[in-house]
């Protein structure tokens, strides 16, 4: 199995990269481009042999205590078979 | 001669460049804005470093699509010099004038710190006032520096001389340990095929001034200087 | 009883309550509340410190601007002069610590602009829990990334610093930001809503609800619910900082700004009171005009967001263009927001309609208090314990080298390698000596710059303690060759409604006063945090002291590196029997306590114009502060600056480990060719201050012989090694 996880900036916090981007895609030409919000994309592989309920509890964890920072992040996932 | 130094929002070695081309080498030299199109006034082209559009997306992702850019492009195939200096180098190889990446530094840290170069050649318009295989000190400061290209490029690179500066320790040993960020080949700087574009991590401008403690950065911007004074007394 | 709700939400008292009450005649609002909230908290307050605060000496004949602007100013000659600031930002940084450190870099750096200047130069002081904790690393690693993040990229080099460990700061680290800018006297700007019926209006970012209301979580210990109370965080954005110093700088130079002040805490409210109340006028705005990048933000959310990298400028009626004209070419918002009055009134509008008014100065001008305080007990407890009862260690060797690799005492390379230090081609003594050097283009002068702070020191003795944090930063500043002229403080304490926290604070401030008074170096600006306190109790009482100096000549720039052998080693002033409170018991005995060192100005000042005068005459190759570790450490550090060996040989009357590690203050270590030691020991004589010969810079070993015995025999390259190891074993942990 493999986790999907995306890890957001929560709506409040401010995104300078986003913006960033935004301004870049606008001057650009792109001008459906309404606005940037910039995460980060994570791939965890899980060990054969555990149980989905199991990875799913850790992975959940992992991304409290590790991969987001609740502070000022979000984060969702999904886990899929390979 | 006169260097345009290009200004993206977000650089900030303009200023240093600035001053050590005009204060210290004596050039006349002008800045030039991200937004200006009519370049033809210069006779070398300076990017200098910083962190345009703050770096945002990918370093030199978003400067690479400034007006000045077409511009740019069109200087470098008429043959004339182009120097990209730390994020001046990441523009140029997000715009496609230099190959590969710069990626981040080995350890994920930003580095800044006194660091040797070894001169590969001095048959290029950059290193004239070199000697061959010479060890400059060059200070580096940048957390993306770490030069990354596919095998071809490699081989290509290294077969053409296109490879000008490689990190190295104080007796020009080009070694693991002496590699600050990790880049393949000890890579610190390489020129295009023509060699009239080059783009470098290390920082000359700011090893001009004595009081900064070196003046190796005199030999880089000296030999594009005697290089377009030799043309133009061919020329002559 | 609904009342009573409402001033604790606000987290005011009910005698602060009623005091609004009087000033309006009536009861307040909830826009008009939550505005008193903000502005009456500590941070902004500076309730339970403005009292004290003016027992600092704040004027001179160099100083331009003291204390009560965005950033003091202190004169450096040919029309030039220096503007600084210190800040703390611990309490964001505990949170998050990259963006704590960011915003707080983001902060300072816009408190030097505003007042007209370049910023040149970056500084900070931090404090951690110890390595072995990985919570210390993680944050120590967050916080110089931070600090990094912001410094690099909106390109001023971070020149000095310094970085300390102890378990008192676990949980609570000390982020303390400094900036420095240069400035011609007629370029100076000021935060005053000068003119009625000229523009108020706001430049820069958005407003968003980042940040809401982090002036009055900054006024409060960190609790399990603090933690939670997540919509603190801002996020710093140093490039949109860089294009909104450069609109700014050039703003000036058209000349129609009247006042500008930065929204630092407290974002709107904060700006428009004080700007209004130095100018003795009202301002009236509307909240609908203010640029949003959120919908549905309510008056009081727009008007005390934290939203960074925004600034408020007043400018001359009629002029509006040239500010959207440049803000335009930087690609940054300006907007007009409303208008400077006469009434004295800030009035709050909502598309046209009054949500609130209230008179400015009231807002301005939060209520003093004094608080009790009271000697704790411990102080003479601790002070009572006599470290000469200890035995003396058998091998100095094997001290000197547990020294040298001490979190405290060891390199700081680790920390100062990330930040780009040398941008903008001024540095001309970079991070690693006893101050930075900053020379300035076009003159032939300099400044100098350093941190500094002993939470240790001031927790044993806090009037000694902020006496010698501001004697140590100027004994830095005349080592690299420069003459000390003004200070900022980052004052960082406890709860201060506790009498034990404020005894130390009260007797703190009057320890750096004198020093100050007595080394001619005014307050010129500061910050005061309080509340720095975990579960496990406060931190130590931690006054850090920025100071400035000024070299006329860059020719007199002096580092702490031993420079040639056959050099005579001298050791100026003297060394008394003090082990107390010093580096050796912490870090050999695990004690903290004993006597603090000494101090004594008079003396303090003289061996720092003796050592200032030797260097301008052009005799001294090194100068180096004995300060932790003592003399045996100071001789270490300029053995391994320089890559030289020594031979020392002692003669004193004392104990070995006292004289080898004491930290008896107003001691310079110099070196310098033999044939200049007559004139020195003129100078020396003219100034009344001790001067020892005491070896030789030879070599790659340092050997040092007390009364005849073979006490430290050590290769440099061995104690480079130690010296340098320790950070990095800890940081590269993965």
């Amino acid at each position: 199995m493999t986790a999907k996880i995306n890890v957001t900036l929560k709506k409040s916090i401010m995104d300078p990269q986003g913006t960033a981007v935004k301004d870049a895609a606008l001057s650009m030409g792109f001008d459906a481009v309404d606005d940037v919000r910039i995460g980060k994309h994570i791939e965890v592989k899980i060990k054969d042999g555990v149980s989905r309920e199991e990875a799913e509890k850790q992975v959940e964890l992992l991304c409290q205590k590790l991969l987001a920072n609740p502070v000022m992040e979000n984060f969702s996932f999904e886990i899929t078979e390979d | 001669m006169r260097f345009g130094i290009i200004v993206f929002p977000g650089s900030n070695c303009d200023s240093d460049c600035y001053h050590a081309l005009r204060d210290v080498m004596g050039q006349d030299v002008r800045y030039v804005w991200h937004k200006e199109s009519d370049i033809s006034d210069v006779d070398c082209v300076v990017l200098p470093g910083g962190f345009s559009y703050g770096d945002y997306l990918r370093c030199g992702a978003i400067a690479r699509f400034s007006p000045v850019m077409q511009s740019v492009q069109d200087f470098a195939e008429m043959g004339k010099p182009i120097i990209g200096i730390c994020n001046g180098f990441q523009i140029l190889t997000e715009a496609g004038l230099l190959p590969g990446a710069l990626i981040r530094n080995r350890e994920l840290k930003f580095i800044c710190q006194p660091q040797y170069i070894r001169v590969e050649h001095n048959r290029s318009m950059f290193t004239n006032m070199c000697q061959d295989r010479q060890v400059l000190n060059v200070p580096i400061a940048h957390g993306e520096g770490n030069y990354v290209a596919d095998e071809a490029t490699l081989e290509r690179l290294e077969a053409n001389g296109q490879v000008i500066f490689r990190y190295c320790d104080a007796q020009g040993e080009c070694t693991n340990e002496a590699n600050p960020n990790g880049s393949m080949h000890n890579i610190a700087g390489i020129m295009n095929e023509k060699g009239n574009v080059l783009g470098m991590m290390p920082h000359p401008e700011r090893v001009c001034d004595p009081i900064l403690g070196g003046t190796d950065g005199r030999l880089i911007f000296g030999s594009i200087v005697e290089w377009a004074e030799r043309r133009i007394a061919n020329a002559k | 009883m609904p009342s009573k709700q409402r001033w604790d939400e606000v987290g005011l008292t009910e005698n602060e309550y009623r005091m609004i009450i009087d000033i309006l005649g009536r009861e307040p609002n909830d826009l008009e509340l939550n505005l008193y909230g903000v502005m009456w908290s500590e941070h902004c307050g500076y309730k339970h410190s403005r009292a004290m605060l003016k027992m600092f000496p704040t004027s001179g004949p160099r100083i331009l601007q003291g204390p009560g602007e965005n950033a003091g100013i202190v004169d450096i000659g040919d029309g030039l002069a220096v503007c600084m600031k210190v800040e703390s930002h611990n309490h964001p940084s505990a949170l998050e610590p990259y963006q704590g450190a960011a915003t707080g870099m983001g902060g300072i750096i816009r408190d030097i602009f505003t007042m007209g200047s370049r910023p040149v130069a970056l500084l900070d002081s931090l404090k951690f829990g110890p390595l072995d904790n990985p919570r210390s690393r993680y944050l120590m690693d967050g916080i110089v990334s931070g600090i990094a993040g912001y410094g690099n990229c909106i390109g001023i080099p971070t020149v000095a610093g310094e970085v300390g460990f102890d378990p008192c700061y676990t949980g609570n680290p000390l982020v303390n930001a400094m900036c420095v800018g240069l400035i011609r006297h007629d370029e100076i700007q000021r935060g005053a809503a000068a003119g009625v019926g000229n523009s108020v209006m706001i430049v820069g970012h958005t407003t968003g609800r980042d940040g809401m209301g982090g002036a009055s979580f900054a006024s409060v210990e960190i609790t399990a619910e603090s933690e939670e109370r997540r919509s603190a965080v801002q996020v710093g954005d140093p490039f949109m900082e860089k294009l909104l110093l450069e609109a700014c700088l050039e703003l000036f130079k058209t000349g129609c700004v009247v006042g500008i002040q930065d929204m630092g805490a407290a974002g709107i409210i904060s700006s428009t009171c004080e700007t209004a109340a130095r100018a003795g006028t009202g301002i009236e705005l509307d909240v609908a005009l203010v640029p949003k990048r959120e919908t549905g933000m309510t008056p009081t959310e727009v008007m005390i967001s934290e939203s960074q990298e925004r600034m408020l400028v007043i400018v001359e009626k009629g002029r509006e263009q040239e500010v959207y004209d440049i803000f335009d070419k930087w690609g940054l918002h300006a907007v007009v927001i409303g208008h400077v009055t006469d009434d004295g009134m800030l009035r709050v509008l909502d598309n046209g309609v009054k949500v609130g008014e209230v008179p400015a100065k009231s807002l301005a001008e939060a209520p003093v208090y004094r608080p009790g305080y009271e000697k704790p007990a411990y102080i003479d407890e601790l002070a009572a314990f006599d470290p000469l009862t200890l035995p003396l260690p058998d091998d100095m060797n094997d001290v000197l080298l547990k020294l040298l690799a001490s979190p405290d005492i060891c390199s700081k390379r680790w920390v100062y390698r990330q930040y780009d230090y040398m941008v903008r081609t001024d540095t001309a003594l970079p991070p690693g000596s006893d101050a930075a050097v900053v020379r300035i283009k076009g003159t032939h002068k300099a400044i100098a710059l350093t941190i500094d702070s002993n939470g240790r020191y001031s927790y044993l003795d806090p009037y000694k303690g902020g006496a010698i944090a501001v004697a140590e930063a100027a004994r830095n500043i005349v080592c690299s060759g420069a003459l000390p002229i003004a200070i900022t403080d980052c004052l960082n304490f406890g709860t201060p409604e506790k009498p034990d926290i404020y005894w130390q604070f009260r007797e703190s401030i009057m320890g750096m006063a004198e020093a100050c008074r007595a080394l001619d170096t005014p307050v010129i600006s500061g910050n005061v945090s309080f509340y720095n306190e975990t579960d496990r109790g406060a931190i130590y009482p931690t006054p850090t002291v920025g100071m400035a100096g000024v070299m006329e000549d860059v020719k007199h720039i002096t580092t702490q590196a031993f420079k040639k052998d056959g050099d005579a080693i001298v050791l100026l002033g003297e060394t008394k029997e003090e082990l107390g409170a010093s580096q050796f018991l912490n870090i050999i005995y695990g004690m903290q306590k004993g006597k603090v060192p000494d101090i004594n100005l008079e003396k303090e000042s003289s061996v720092q114009k003796a050592t200032l005068k030797a260097i301008q005459e052009g005799i001294i190759s090194s100068a180096h502060d004995c300060s932790d570790g003592g003399l045996a450490i100071a001789l270490a550090e300029s053995c391994i600056s320089g890559r030289k060996g020594a031979y020392v040989n002692l003669k004193f009357g004392i104990r070995t480990d006292a004289l080898l590690f004491g930290e008896s203050q107003s001691r310079i270590l110099i070196s310098l060719k033999p044939e200049y030691l007559d004139k020195l020991f003129v100078i020396c004589e003219s100034f009344g201050v001790p001067c020892q010969v005491i070896g030789t810079v030879y070599g790659d070993r340092l050997n040092v012989d007390v009364n005849g015995n073979k006490v430290v025999q050590l290769p440099v390259e061995e104690m480079k090694d130690k010296w340098e190891g320790t950070i990095p074993a800890y940081m590269n942990r993965r």
